[in-house]
C-alpha cells in the first residue's frame, strides 16, 4: 500500500486500560531499532488486518518526540463506528506485530509563536501530550486548556498536572466547568498561536470565537478526529482502472478501493489534507460529503469526492481512478 | 580506500578542474536535444556506483577545496548563512541528517557516535573531531546549520512548512546561481521564485508546492537544475555581481574549452523529522567544455540544447552575452548526428 | 503592468471583525481611512488608534480624521519619528488587534516590518497604496537602503553604484532588490529614467 510514507514493523509492548473509554498502546521498533524521531502533532496510520479486511486508522503520537524507543498512541472507543477502535480495543494485544506508517504531521506547530495556546476536547488531548513535551524540553511558553466529560473519564489530567503545574487548566463537564474563551481569547500577546483538538463542535466554537475576536486565520490551528462514518453499501465503477467495486457498510471508499488493489495516495485518511482527491467521471445520485477539504462548491458540483470519508446513494457512480 | 582529493580554488588563479573518473560521474542534465522548464522531481534514492546519486549526500575530490572556499566567502559576507530565531531545531535536524549520511556512506573519512545526546563527530579531511551534546548550541562552535554545511559541499536552504507554503527561513548560500539568502530568507516559495521567467505561467511551481509539500520522512525527493558560470567560480552571487559581472565579456573563441562551464545542481528535498521543515541540498557540480566535449553525445547534445534555448530563459540565466561565441564553439563537436534518449554519455 | 509574485499587491481597507484597531496612513492614505470609514460598522473608531503622517499633503486630511473621533490620535512628521510610538503600541497589544496601513510603499512597509517583529502575520494586515510610488531599495552589494527612489536606473546614496531597480521586493527588509545594472560592462550607463512617481 503506497502512500508516501514509509512502513515500520512494530510489536505492541503494552495495552493500558486508562479509564472505561480509552486504552493506550505502546508500540516498539520489531527489530530492536530506534523508531523516527517526530514533531509534535504527528500521527501514524495504524493497520488493522480484521479477517479479510484491511483498516487504516491514523492515532496522534502522543509519546515525546524525543523518545524514539516507543511510541505511543491512547484511542477511545467508539462502539457505532466502523469498527476501528473496536478492533484496536479488543482484538490487539502485547506481543503481537503490525505495520505503521512512519510519522506524519498535518498538525503542526507554529514555532514562531511567542506562546502556545491549546485547547483540547476528550481525546483531542492526545497530539497536545507530545507538543507539550517538546515545548517543555525547549522552554516554550505554553499553556493548555483541557475539557474531559468527567474525572473518571478525563485521560492523563494527574500526569499533565503533574508536569505542567499551572500550565494546565482542567474543565470537567459533569461539573458545568466551561473554558471561559472570550476572556482567553481578549487576553492573549501579540504572536500567540492557537491550538484546538476535539470534537467538531467544539473546533468549530473555538475557530468562529477566534474569528469574532479578530484573530488572524493563520494563527488558529486545528485538527479533526474526523475517522470515516459507516453507511449504506454502494457500487462504484474505477474508469481508470477498468474496475467495479462494492463499498461495504462498514468499509470506507478508500478502503473498497485499496481492496481492489488501487493506491490512491493519502496522508490523513480523515477528509482533511486532501491527498485523496479524487474527480468523478458521471453520477445518478446523491453524494454525502464527510470532508473538510473541498470547498461548498466542489461539494455541490459533483465533480470531486474524498473517498477516505466521504459515501454516495444512488444508482451510478464513475470515478477517475 | 576513500576519495582523492584534490587542492584547487575557485577564484583568483580558477586552478579548478575534473579527474577522467570526475568526468564520467557528471550529473549531465538533459535527456533529449532541447530545453523546457518541466516538474521534473523524481525520487531521491540511491543511483549506479560511481554516479553522482550512488549515495544520498554526495562527497566528490573537491570536497576539502569547496569547503576552503566557502570558509572565504563567510568571512568575507557573513550574511550568506544566516537562520531565523524558530528554525534553530531544524538546523539539529540537518546537522543529524548530513552526519548520519556522510559516516553512512564514506567511513574512513567520516565518523559519528552517538551515546545518548553526547556525540562525537570526525571529519578525517578537514581535521575536525568535535565532541558536543546534541540540542545545545554553547557545546557547538556554530549554530547547527552553519556548523555542519561548513563541512557539506553545495548551498542548503531550509524551509518552515506553514499554511500550505514554504518559507525560507534559514540557509547556507555560498555557491549559488545568482540570487541573494539576505535578500529572499523569509519570502514564500512563489516570492523566491518571482524572478524566475515563464515558469509561474505554466502552472510548474503551484505543481511543485503541491508535492514538496507532501514531502514524507524517509522518502526523499531530487531534480536537476543547470546554468553555466565564466571560470570555475562558486560564488557567483549577486551580491559580488560588481566584482565577476565582466567575467561574461572575456569569452573567446579561443578560451571556451577552459573559460566556459555548465554548472549544474542537482536539488534534493528531504522532511526533517523535529522541525516538521523541509531541508533543499543544493549540489553544485561544474565541468569544462573541454571536459564535457569529450563525451560526443554530450557535445552534440548540448549545442543544440544551448543554440535552441529560448531567449527569456537564456537572459534569466544570464548567458546572453557569450551565448553565440559557445555555441559556434560547440558546433565544430556536432555533426548533427542523432543522441541516444536518457542522460549518460553513449 | 506586468509584474512578479514578489512583488506586493496591495488591497483596498476593509473593516476587520477585531478587538482594537491600528490605522497607520502617511500622506494620500488618509483618503484610503476615510473611504473605510464609510463602511465601518458603529463603534469601529471608538476602538481604534490612527497614526498619520501628512507628508505632501500637508493639513489637507487631519480635520477629517480628527473627526472620525478615534480612541487615539497621532500626527508625525516621519515615518522614523512615528516608530517609537509604533513599536509601544504593538509590544502592549493583544491578540485581537487588526492593522491597517495605507499610502506610499515605504510607509506600507515599514510598518508591516515593525509588526512582523511584534509577531503579527504579514497576511493579516490590510494594506492600500495611495499616493507617490516612490521605492525604498536595498542595494544588494553594500546592503544600504535609498529611500524615495524613482528613476530606473537608480543609483545607490551609499556606495553609488548604479543600480537596476526590480521588481523583486523583500517584506522582511521593506524594500526593493537594486543589482548593479553595468556588472557585465561598466562602460555601459543606461540613462535615468523617472518612472516611480
Amino acid at each position: 500500500m503506497s502512500a508516501g510514507t514509509t512502513k515500520l514493523n512494530v510489536t505492541v509492548t503494552d495495552v493500558v486500560a486508562v479509564n472505561e473509554l480509552v486504552k493506550r498502546f505502546h508500540f516498539e521498533r520489531t527489530d530492536g531499532e530506534s523508531l523516527p524521531t517526530f514533531s509534535g502533532g504527528a500521527h501514524v496510520v495504524v493497520e488493522m488486518r480484521d479477517g479479510d479486511r484491511t483498516r487504516l486508522n491514523p492515532y496522534s503520537l502522543m509519546s515525546s518526540p524525543l523518545n524514539t524507543r516507543d511510541y505511543t498512541i491512547s484511542v477511545r472507543r467508539d462502539d457505532s463506528g466502523r469498527g476501528g477502535s473496536l478492533f484496536m480495543h479488543n482484538r490487539v494485544k502485547r506481543g503481537m506485530e503490525m505495520v505503521i506508517s512512519y510519522p506524519v504531521n498535518l498538525f503542526s506547530l507554529d514555532l514562531r509563536a511567542r506562546k502556545h495556546l491549546m485547547i483540547a476536547g476528550g481525546i483531542g488531548i492526545t497530539p497536545f501530550l507530545a507538543q507539550t513535551a517538546q515545548l517543555a524540553a525547549s522552554g516554550s511558553n505554553f499553556e493548555l486548556h483541557y475539557t474531559c466529560r468527567s474525572e473518571a473519564l478525563g485521560s492523563y489530567t494527574d500526569m499533565l498536572r503533574d508536569r505542567y503545574g499551572n500550565r494546565v487548566n482542567l474543565y470537567y463537564d459533569d461539573r458545568n466547568e466551561r473554558i471561559p474563551l472570550d476572556r482567553l481569547l481578549a487576553t492573549q500577546p501579540l504572536g500567540t498561536h492557537l491550538y484546538v483538538c476535539g470534537p467538531a463542535g467544539m473546533i468549530k466554537w473555538v475557530r468562529d470565537t477566534a474569528a469574532q475576536h479578530g484573530w488572524p486565520d493563520e494563527t488558529v490551528h486545528y485538527e479533526h478526529f474526523a475517522a470515516p462514518q459507516p453507511g449504506k453499501p454502494f457500487d462504484v465503477t474505477l474508469a481508470v482502472s477498468k474496475k467495479d467495486i462494492h463499498v461495504g457498510e462498514q468499509q470506507s471508499l478508500l478502503e473498497a478501493m485499496e481492496a481492489a488493489g488501487i493506491d490512491p495516495p493519502y496522508l490523513c485518511r480523515g477528509g482533511v489534507c486532501g491527498q485523496c482527491e479524487t474527480n468523478v467521471v458521471s453520477y445518478d445520485g446523491t453524494f454525502k460529503h464527510n470532508d473538510h477539504w473541498l470547498s461548498a462548491e466542489e461539494h455541490c458540483s459533483g465533480k470531486k469526492i474524498m473517498p477516505c470519508v466521504s459515501r454516495f446513494e444512488g444508482r451510478s457512480l464513475v470515478l477517475e481512478r | 580506500m576513500g576519495i582523492n582529493f584534490r587542492k584547487e580554488t575557485f577564484r583568483d588563479d580558477f586552478s579548478f578542474k575534473n579527474s577522467p573518473e570526475q568526468v564520467r560521474r557528471f550529473p549531465f542534465p538533459f535527456n533529449e536535444d532541447a530545453y523546457m522548464y518541466a516538474v521534473n522531481i523524481e525520487p531521491h534514492v540511491p543511483g549506479p556506483r560511481n554516479s553522482v546519486f550512488e549515495h544520498l549526500i554526495d562527497v566528490d575530490e573537491h570536497y576539502i577545496s569547496e569547503m576552503e572556499d566557502r570558509a572565504l566567502v563567510l568571512a568575507e559576507d557573513p550574511l550568506r548563512c544566516q537562520s531565523l530565531p524558530h528554525m534553530t531545531l531544524a538546523g539539529w535536524d540537518l546537522l543529524e541528517l548530513l552526519m548520519v549520511e556522510k559516516a553512512k556512506s564514506y567511513p574512513e573519512h567520516f565518523s559519528l557516535t552517538r551515546d545518548g545526546d553526547r556525540w562525537r563527530w570526525i571529519n578525517r579531511p578537514l581535521g575536525i573531531d568535535d565532541t558536543f551534546t546534541f540540542g545545545d548550541v554553547s557545546t557547538l562552535p556554530y549554530g547547527p546549520m552553519e556548523y555542519i554545511t561548513r563541512q557539506s559541499q553545495g548551498d542548503f536552504a531550509i524551509l518552515d512548512q506553514r499554511d500550505g507554503n514554504l518559507w525560507m527561513d534559514a540557509g547556507m548560500v555560498t555557491t549559488q546561481a545568482d540570487w541573494s539568502l539576505d535578500f529572499d530568507i523569509g519570502m514564500n516559495f512563489f516570492e523566491w521564485h518571482a524572478p524566475v521567467p515563464l515558469a509561474h505561467e505554466k502552472g510548474i511551481f503551484t505543481r511543485a508546492l503541491k508535492f514538496l509539500t507532501n514531502i514524507q520522512q524517509g522518502q526523499p525527493a531530487r531534480r536537476l537544475n543547470w546554468t553555466m558560470t565564466i571560470n570555475p567560480r562558486l560564488d557567483t552571487s549577486p551580491e559580488n555581481f560588481h566584482k565577476w559581472g565582466t567575467d561574461r565579456l572575456t569569452v573567446t573563441p579561443e578560451n571556451v574549452g577552459n573559460k566556459v562551464h555548465l554548472r549544474v545542481e542537482l536539488q534534493s528535498f528531504w522532511r526533517l523529522p523535529r522541525s516538521n521543515a523541509l531541508v533543499f541540498p543544493i549540489r553544485c557540480y561544474l565541468i569544462k567544455m573541454d571536459e564535457l566535449v569529450a563525451q560526443p553525445k554530450w557535445a552534440r547534445r548540448f549545442h543544440r540544447v544551448l543554440r535552441d534555448l529560448p531567449v527569456e530563459l537564456a537572459d534569466y540565466k544570464g548567458l546572453t552575452r557569450y551565448r553565440p561565441t559557445v555555441v559556434e564553439w560547440l558546433s565544430k563537436y556536432d555533426d548533427g548526428a542523432p543522441t541516444s534518449p536518457g542522460f549518460g554519455p553513449d | 503592468m506586468k509584474t512578479i509574485l514578489s512583488r506586493p499587491v496591495y488591497g483596498t481597507l476593509s473593516p476587520q471583525a477585531g478587538s482594537s484597531h491600528l490605522l497607520v496612513a502617511d500622506a494620500e492614505g488618509a483618503s484610503a481611512i476615510l473611504d473605510l470609514a464609510r463602511q465601518a460598522p458603529e463603534g469601529f473608531f471608538a476602538s481604534a488608534h490612527i497614526m498619520f503622517i501628512p507628508g505632501r499633503t500637508e493639513s489637507r486630511f487631519q480635520d477629517s480624521l480628527k473627526a472620525l473621533k478615534p480612541a487615539q490620535y497621532y500626527e508625525g512628521p516621519s515615518v522614523a519619528a512615528a516608530m517609537p510610538r509604533l513599536k509601544w503600541t504593538l509590544a502592549n497589544a493583544h491578540m485581537g488587534l487588526r492593522i491597517y496601513l495605507a499610502g506610499t510603499e515605504g510607509l506600507i512597509g515599514q510598518v508591516m516590518q515593525a509588526a512582523l517583529e511584534a509577531g503579527i502575520d504579514h497576511a493579516s494586515i490590510q494594506t492600500e497604496q495611495r499616493g507617490s510610488l516612490a521605492r525604498r531599495m536595498q542595494c544588494v552589494h553594500c546592503k544600504g537602503i535609498t529611500e524615495n527612489v524613482t528613476t530606473q536606473p537608480a543609483t545607490c546614496s551609499h556606495c553609488g553604484l548604479l543600480l537596476l531597480v526590480r521588481d523583486h521586493y523583500s517584506r522582511r527588509l521593506a524594500a526593493f532588490q537594486g543589482v548593479c545594472i553595468n556588472a557585465e560592462d561598466p562602460t555601459e550607463v543606461p540613462h535615468k529614467e523617472e518612472i516611480f512617481r
